[in-house]
């Protein structure tokens, strides 16, 4: 299989580097872009596998560059923030990007995350049997099973479930999920949210109070793990 | 207090207060006139004057001044009811009273004006202070992660041969360390300035507190690996409408805070519950407590218990103090009889209808 194309845009020098260093070394290839401009073109004359893109550019504004991308370009794009910016980070993911990164970040989060963006989209067929540790989900037969004893979910419930390990790794704005799962009307009622995702942890998880596969982002979404 | 507030008084007030206060006072003197007299009527003017002039500016002190004085030489001297002064000796006496009001007001106007002086001076050089025991911790404690990353980097591009494998992991070890410490007094300037500017946008949503103290705790568990951290949370707790992101932060603080320093192997534990629309939440530990006369100030920036080990610009608590009063609530702390603090934090929030049921 050929190396995954990865551009990168960010103004800093260094985080670029850092990022050159970390990707390549982990398989990857990677051509970067300093401006937002810059990153326009290089994505539109060789369009990459993935696109890292830093919501802070000098010259226009990172969503701006998301929202022009994403009238053509369809692959995965992983938004790179600072701290204390869930509002942005919620902006850009309900206008299409597919997950996000706060700086500073783990090198193994930033693998983690480019990895199962990557999955996500060159798999959209998943394969309709699948396990996370303990817990067996058969997304055809709508069968959930822990420790090989079915669990019995209502059918919001497994809405829910199969929504978010659909697309596993992945983080699930909490708009996203009302609307998929509930429906338009209901994208703002997180209160339904809530209270569903603590009934699904009661079922699913080891320790409901300590999750290990549907994770709180804080102020943003939930993110089904497992396989990592 | 009085004072304060009538420092605080506009122009107009001050004008319409004076001239209130003159016309009062000379009313009463002309209902009483039968009874005082004309001469002790101007000693009572002139104390009331002298009164305004504590007070007040310069202008409407010298107005009070004017007005009485015409006041008293209409209503007061014989021939009462005109401007004529029949005596003499009442011509000089209402010059001097004119005089004495002028240069009384005057006087205790300037005084005030140097009072005014000083107490800048004062404010200016607390806050010098601050500001200096400010720049002692933070350069402390950004200084100290820089300079071992600094130190260690050096170390690993230019004295490379002489450094055994395990030296250099003991070296990256400590770089990250020092990241991390870095990140979070960064992390804890950057909260208090979002407070301070006053522009703290709340993001409110439905909050599972449950979910909320269980993440916190979670994420603090390499903090307290010597500390069981017990969390009790009422049954039924209602959803309720707060900052989830502040809220972490406040609780990331307390929790952070006690198993810094409390000794090792002291319980912490966090309650939550609600009475009448409001939560609360306690982060209790077995620790030492703190010194009584001390449980006000520890929410004042900057500001550290004195023996205290190193580490921490004294933000942590004042940016929970910030960021629960951003959610109308109040924080408090305090020793319980049985040893160990409490820090007991009430937010009055809407609350969700029951939806516990299913479906």
């Amino acid at each position: 299989m050929n190396k995954a194309e990865i551009l990168v845009i960010d103004d800093e020098a260094e985080m670029l580097r850092l990022l050159e260093i970390t990707l390549e070394s982990n398989d990857f290839k990677v051509v970067t872009a300093m401006r937002a401009k810059e990153g326009l073109i290089m994505a539109a004359n060789h369009p990459p596998d993935i696109i890292i893109l830093d919501l802070g550019l000098p010259d226009e504004s990172g969503h701006v560059v998301l929202q022009k991308l994403r009238e053509w370009y369809t692959k995965p794009i992983l938004i790179l923030s600072v701290q204390d910016s869930e509002a942005d980070i919620v902006k850009a993911l309900d206008n299409g990007a597919d997950d996000f990164l706060v700086k500073p970040f783990r090198t193994g989060e930033l693998l983690a995350r480019i990895r199962s963006a990557l999955r996500g989209k060159s798999g959209e067929q998943k394969e309709q049997q699948q396990r996370f540790k303990n817990l067996f989900i058969d997304l055809e037969l709508r069968v959930v099973k822990r420790d090989n004893e079915l669990v019995k979910l209502t059918a919001t419930e497994y809405n829910l479930l199969s929504l978010l390990i659909r697309n596993a790794g992945k983080v699930l704005t909490h708009h996203f999920l009302l609307r998929q799962v509930w429906g338009p009307g209901f994208q703002n009622q997180t209160q339904y949210l809530r209270v569903f995702i603590a009934q699904l942890r009661k079922k699913i998880e080891d320790d409901p109070n300590n999750p290990d596969l549907i994770i709180t982002e804080s102020g943003v979404g939930y993110r089904f793990t497992g396989n990592e | 207090m009085a004072k304060s507030i009538l420092y605080r008084a506009t122009k107009e007030q001050q004008y319409t207060t004076s001239i209130g206060l003159v016309l009062a006072v000379a009313s009463a003197c002309y209902a009483l006139s039968d009874y005082i007299g004309y001469h002790v009527t101007a000693l009572i003017l002139i104390v009331t004057v002298s009164f305004v002039a504590m007070f007040f500016d310069i202008f409407p002190v010298l107005l009070a001044a004017i007005l009485s004085a015409l006041i008293w030489d209409v209503f007061f001297i014989p021939p009462r009811f005109s401007f004529s002064i029949a005596n003499p000796e009442d011509a000089l006496l209402f010059a001097l009273y004119f005089v004495i009001a002028s240069v009384n007001g005057a006087l205790t106007y300037k005084i005030r004006q140097i009072e005014k002086v000083a107490l800048k001076k004062e404010e200016k050089e607390n806050t010098l202070k601050l500001y200096g025991t400010l720049l002692n911790s933070l350069s402390h404690e950004l200084k100290t992660p820089i300079a071992t990353i600094i130190g260690s980097t050096d170390n690993l591009l230019t004295n490379d041969s002489n450094l055994t494998e395990k030296n250099k992991e003991e070296l990256l070890l400590e770089i990250s360390k020092a990241s991390v410490r870095l990140n979070r007094q960064v992390g804890n300037l950057l909260n208090m300035s979002r407070i301070e500017s006053g522009f703290l946008n709340l993001k409110k949503d439905w909050v599972d507190v449950s979910e909320l103290i269980y993440d916190v705790v979670n994420r603090l568990k390499e903090y307290t690996t010597e500390h069981p951290v017990g969390v009790i949370i009422k049954e039924n707790l209602p959803l309720f409408k707060l900052d989830y992101g502040l809220m972490e932060q406040v609780l990331y603080n307390l929790i952070y805070n006690a198993a810094i320093y409390i000794p090792r192997y002291c319980v912490i534990t966090v309650r939550a519950s609600y009475i009448d629309n409001t939560l609360v939440i306690d982060v209790e530990d077995s620790g030492g407590g703190f010194p009584p006369d001390e449980t006000e100030k520890v929410f004042d920036k900057f500001y550290r218990l004195e023996k205290t080990r190193t580490g921490g610009t004294g933000l942590g608590l004042s940016i929970a103090k910030g960021f629960v009063e951003a959610h109308q609530g109040t924080i408090h702390l305090e020793n319980m009889t049985e040893g160990g603090a409490r820090f007991t934090i009430e937010i009055p929030a809407e609350t969700s209808p029951s939806l516990l049921k299913n479906e």
